[in-house]
């Protein structure tokens, strides 16, 4: 009994002393959390799948060639509940216990800037997708390297198109108080009052707020034209739906994130002509410097998850595609050296340019990346998504209500 | 002017909400005095019973309603013997524990079932428009709704002796035991109730909003301020208290940012407590 009871403590002691997936010779393991709960679920899970569909394509050919050995890609990843706290537990599970040797971020700037710290603490890259606020490139951090266009520019182009289309807009900022929600509203206001754009109400709401009445009560009372703002799925699906139902007469209405989601056009007549400042869209047309087209990665993940990628999706495949062509150039998996990749790298793929920063004051930050503005229209009584800016990028004309 | 009474009408039309679900917290805290903290999670499950039978069944969103109550009744009951008959008369705590522990599995089942993603029942009546502000019909009709409810519970609990019973046992369990009133089958009967309130408005605001599974928090957090505001137990207090928080709700925003409400609301809450432990609306207490 005795000696039974003495290997059941060995036995435990060696499994509790081994990692959860020990990292073998062959094999890069690649570590993030997923937001496969909470508000931010709906967004993170479609990055979640790019980064899936880059994964499945680079272990089909074989793996990533480094020096002569191929590694294939493996993931650990864990549920971080949309919550701050659980991010800061998770990353540093990953990289203490899972051996993560590169990190994905979190969705959100918000996950992102919790999880910044601790990958910079431990010294490892992390390709940032879904987090767009620049304050955390402004910190001095050395290992992070940023997907997306900064939050300033999210509604720069809307704010172009709307002064093209009505000089005399009135506008009211409403956005979710958020870090990501808040820096883009501020940036996008300051914008304005550059342009002499009248601005008639500056309203901050919160994240969980299922009513937006009282505030499409100001937005009336305002009598403004044109709205900028939102914050992410939950909300602005909600905010969409109430500005129709509530008829808040407003000609223009870009809002952030949430109706980039394929799942925006199950609210019908409240989409109709709704826009959103994109990273991506399907229609882009970049010639990449390698990797697939944006139509063969369109094609590739309508085959596989039967739907069309949005921009989170196309965010996560861009951030696996990044990470690999930086390894590749490395001829490396040490982090200085791919890090070192990254700080040269300026590229095109099916995301559009890449280009980060290298300066102490904001390093990381995407200085080579531009978005364009889509737009929900209804066509023969179905809603579809148009690029309708810039110009030079535009697949329809833009409509106004 | 015109957008502080148009706030005061919308606050007026979702506070009768409000109302009908902290009633049903209320009800169950006055009957066995159960703090249900599964009251948000049961609000969240009329919603999504509501999404199964009008946009999956096809069913008329208002024709489910007597769908809903029944269902909700069930569920309410089988809560009780599941959850709550053993802890009635213990520590308060144990209650508190046990609905607790309810309510994160109800969360945790409705996270596998629908993930958290926003669901939307589609619902389309006419609106009513004044002065540049429309009234939707689906919150008109919400209101009255929850108003013919309440009304409802009114009537069972004081023109019916299933209602007589149940105010009997709420008034002193074992007096009323001593008069031969089943008084275990009219605490499961007033769970049940009280469950079912909570079904009929999360169903009432699903005509209204998109909603998650995680939508319930943020009702419950406004039961208890409604409850603290009717009186403790006082389901007719609780409906003047919803009326009074969404009164308060549509006369303060226009002139402060949206965002302060959460904060003024429990300023509220901890002023009642301290200054009308009975609460504001104690006179409607029979």
């Amino acid at each position: 009994m005795q000696i039974a009871r003495l290997c059941l403590v060995a036995a435990a002691t060696v499994a509790l002393a081994s990692p959860t997936v020990a990292a073998d010779n062959d094999t890069l393991t690649i570590g993030f959390t997923v937001s496969q709960t909470g508000k931010l679920n709906t967004d993170s899970i479609a990055q979640m799948r790019g980064f899936d569909l880059w994964r499945d394509q680079v272990n089909e050919k074989g793996g990533i060639k480094v020096g002569g050995k191929d590694y294939k890609i493996k993931f650990v990843s864990y549920d971080d509940e949309s919550q701050n706290g659980r991010v800061q537990q998770l990353y540093t599970r990953l990289i203490t216990q899972d051996k993560a040797q590169f990190l994905f971020s979190p969705y959100s700037s918000g996950l992102t800037a919790t999880a910044a710290i601790i990958s910079e603490q431990y010294g490892k890259v992390m390709l940032t997708t879904g987090a767009a606020e620049e304050k955390t490139y402004e910190l001095g951090n050395k290992h992070l390297f940023q997907v997306y266009s900064p939050a300033a520019q999210y509604l720069a182009g809307a704010l172009q198109a709307l002064k093209e289309k009505n000089p005399n807009a009135k506008i009211a900022f409403v956005y979710e108080d958020d870090p990501f929600s808040k820096a883009v509203a501020h940036a996008t206001r300051d914008l304005a009052k550059k342009e002499h754009l009248a601005i008639v109400l500056d309203e901050a709401y919160s994240g969980s707020t299922t009513d937006f009445g009282p505030i499409i009560n100001k937005i009336i009372a305002s009598k403004a034209d044109a709205l900028l703002g939102g914050g992410h799925y939950a909300d602005g699906s909600t905010l969409a739906r109430q500005l129709h139902d509530q008829n808040a007469n407003l000609k223009w209405v870009t809002l952030l994130v949430a109706p980039d989601s394929p799942k925006f056009a199950e609210l019908g007549a409240a989409a109709n002509h709704i826009s959103v400042p994109s990273q991506w869209e399907p229609q882009v047309k970049f010639k990449p410097d390698f990797g697939p087209t944006a139509q063969e990665f369109t094609k590739a993940f309508n085959t596989k998850y039967d739907v069309d990628p949005g921009y989170h999706a196309a965010g996560g495949y861009a951030a696996g595609l990044i990470l690999q062509h930086a390894i590749e150039q490395a001829k490396s998996i040490e982090p200085g050296k791919v890090a070192a990749a990254l700080n040269k790298m300026v590229v095109t793929t099916m995301f559009g340019r890449t280009k980060f920063a290298t300066d102490a004051k904001q390093h990381g930050l995407q200085i080579g990346h531009d978005m364009v503005l889509a737009q929900w229209q209804m066509k023969d009584g179905k809603l579809v998504k148009e690029v309708i800016w810039p110009s030079a990028a535009k697949t329809a004309d833009i409509a106004m209500n | 002017m015109a957008q502080i009474l148009a706030s005061v009408i919308d606050g007026v039309l979702i506070g009768s909400i409000y109302g009908l679900a902290a009633m049903g917290l209320t009800l169950i805290w006055g009957v066995m005095n159960v703090i249900n903290l599964s009251h948000g999670a049961v609000i969240v499950l009329g919603m999504f019973a509501l999404y199964y039978l009008s946009s999956v069944l096809g069913l008329n969103a208002y024709a489910a309603l007597p769908i809903v109550i029944v269902i909700g009744f069930g569920v309410g009951v089988a809560l009780y013997w599941i959850a709550v008959h053993r802890v009635i008369g213990r520590p308060p705590l144990m209650s508190l524990l046990s609905t607790f522990a309810v309510n994160m599995v109800l969360i945790g089942l409705g996270t596998a079932f629908w993930s958290t993603s926003p669901y939307n029942v589609p619902v389309s009546l006419p609106s009513v428009s004044w002065q540049g502000y429309t009234y939707t019909g689906t919150h008109i009709v919400a209101a009255a709704l929850a108003v013919v409810i309440a009304g409802l519970l009114y009537l069972l609990l004081y023109r019916t002796r299933v209602g007589k019973a149940v105010r009997a046992v709420a008034a002193n369990r074992a007096a009323a035991e001593v008069c031969g009133i089943p008084t275990t089958q009219v605490l499961a009967l007033s769970f049940g109730v009280g469950v079912t309130l909570a079904f009929a408005s999360g169903m009432l605001i699903a005509t209204l909003f998109p909603f998650t599974v995680l939508s319930g928090g943020a009702y419950q957090l406004k039961s208890f301020v409604v409850t603290v505001l009717g009186g403790l137990g006082n389901p007719a207090g609780a409906l003047l208290g919803g009326l009074f928080l969404g009164l308060i709700e549509g006369v303060a925003t226009p002139f402060m940012p949206v965002s302060w409400m959460p904060m003024i609301e429990f300023v509220l809450f901890v002023f009642v407590l301290i200054a009308f432990p009975s609460g504001i609306f104690s006179f409607t207490r029979k």
